[in-house]
């Protein structure tokens, strides 16, 4: 009997003994369940942080891609305004030119309708063609219709002693431009140019309509002057015409001058009552 | 740079009208003119001026020695002078330079070369 109560006794401390085991084993059960769920938990917010972050990436592309685009954009439109300020400034010097060369045919075309002197005319020529065209050695000759040939009346620049020679009416350059009425011209002599009157680097024709009167002959530019530039071909075509004009017209106003004189004198003659004697 | 005053000294009637007709650019600007070295003496006695632009080769008195005796007077010794000539070899610039002018320019002038010259002399000047 108390065999059998002794063994009842340990069975029941090893049922206790199970109990507790199984207590504890489903105690751990619970904070492994906890732990687990605290991971899925975990995981489960990680996953949202991750498809917003890809969302936020795919949202930083497509502004990426769109301030790409817009600096592109930026890019040409900068350089369409760089261009047009290129536009802008070579505008700004080919008017500066224009102004200039404007201002250089103004004074030139007022200077030589300023007066009817012949002397002085011929002066504001040979002004206008070393200080606005830059010669240093040309002359001016005017055809005489008498002999047909050409003369010179003023000239600048060449050795003291130097002989002119008449110039026939088709003969040689000066008299070719004379004949034709077209300008000659060239733009840079060579190095070993040296001044011969018959071979000028320039011979412009003096017209009125289509009348020569006369030639301009240029010999020589000043030594800073390298070749001749845009706003001395439109000086030579005003030269061509306005100083033809100018030099005719005041050679006109001399010689009438002088008839006038002239027939002053015979009128005073006629008309001084004969001296009583 | 309104309202200058300018001294052109030039034989030359054409390069006189062609300068004065440049110097035009700046506003409100009073040109006075005078035909030698002289004549520019005798008018900067009375005017009052802001810079002088003479040529070299005038009749009476050159240019040169206008430029000396511009610097030698109290008065004007510190005034801007701008050469503008046909001599334009170097020899030619230097010298006149040596004398006391602030810029030298050879001829045939380019309005806009003298106008950016004089706008370098005034801003130099203050």
């Amino acid at each position: 009997m108390a065999e059998d109560h002794n063994d009842l006794f340990k069975k029941s401390q090893e049922f206790l003994q199970m109990l507790s085991q199984q207590k504890d084993f489903i105690h751990d059960l619970l904070r492994e369940n906890e732990r687990l769920r605290y991971q899925v938990a975990s995981l489960q917010n990680s996953s949202g942080d991750q498809t917003q972050l890809a969302m936020e990436l795919e949202h930083l592309r497509h502004r990426l891609e769109q301030i790409e685009r817009e600096k592109k954009e930026l890019r040409e439109a900068y350089q369409r305004v760089e261009d047009e300020n290129k536009d802008f400034a070579q505008r700004y010097v080919e008017i500066e030119d224009q102004n200039n060369n404007l201002a250089n045919l103004y004074v030139a075309s007022y200077q030589l309708h300023s007066t009817l002197d012949f002397q002085e005319v011929v002066h504001i020529v040979m002004e206008i063609i070393i200080n606005l065209i830059g010669a240093e050695v040309f002359s001016i000759m005017l055809l005489d219709e008498k002999t047909n040939e050409l003369g010179v009346i003023a000239h600048e620049g060449y050795d003291e002693g130097i002989t002119f020679p008449a110039i026939r009416i088709a003969e040689g350059v000066i008299g070719e431009v004379s004949k034709t009425g077209e300008p000659y011209y060239i733009n840079q002599a060579s190095e070993d140019y040296r001044v011969d009157f018959l071979h000028p680097i320039a011979c412009i024709p003096l017209k009125i309509k289509e009348n020569v009167i006369g030639v301009i002959n240029i010999h020589k530019l000043l030594v800073q002057k390298d070749a001749f530039t845009a706003v001395d071909y439109e000086l030579f075509s005003l030269l061509a015409a306005h100083a033809a004009t100018a030099i005719f017209s005041s050679k006109l106003y001399s010689q009438s001058e002088r008839k006038l004189t002239t027939i002053q004198g015979f009128l005073d003659l006629l008309t001084t009552p004969a001296s009583k004697g | 740079m309104d309202g200058l005053r300018f001294l052109v000294v030039e034989d030359s009637p054409t390069m006189r009208q062609l300068i004065s007709f440049s110097l035009k650019r700046f506003k409100g600007c009073r040109i006075v003119e005078a035909v030698d070295g002289v004549d520019a003496l005798k008018k900067l006695q009375t005017e009052e001026v802001d810079m002088v632009l003479t040529d070299i080769n005038m009749p009476v008195m050159d240019g040169l020695k206008l430029v000396s005796l511009v610097r030698q007077n109290v008065k004007t010794k510190d005034l801007p002078i701008v050469i503008i000539t046909t001599e334009g070899a170097q020899e030619d610039r230097d010298r006149g330079l040596a004398l006391g002018a602030n810029a030298y320019i050879s001829k045939p002038i380019q309005s806009s070369h003298l106008l950016k010259v004089i706008g370098e002399i005034l801003e130099k000047n203050g």
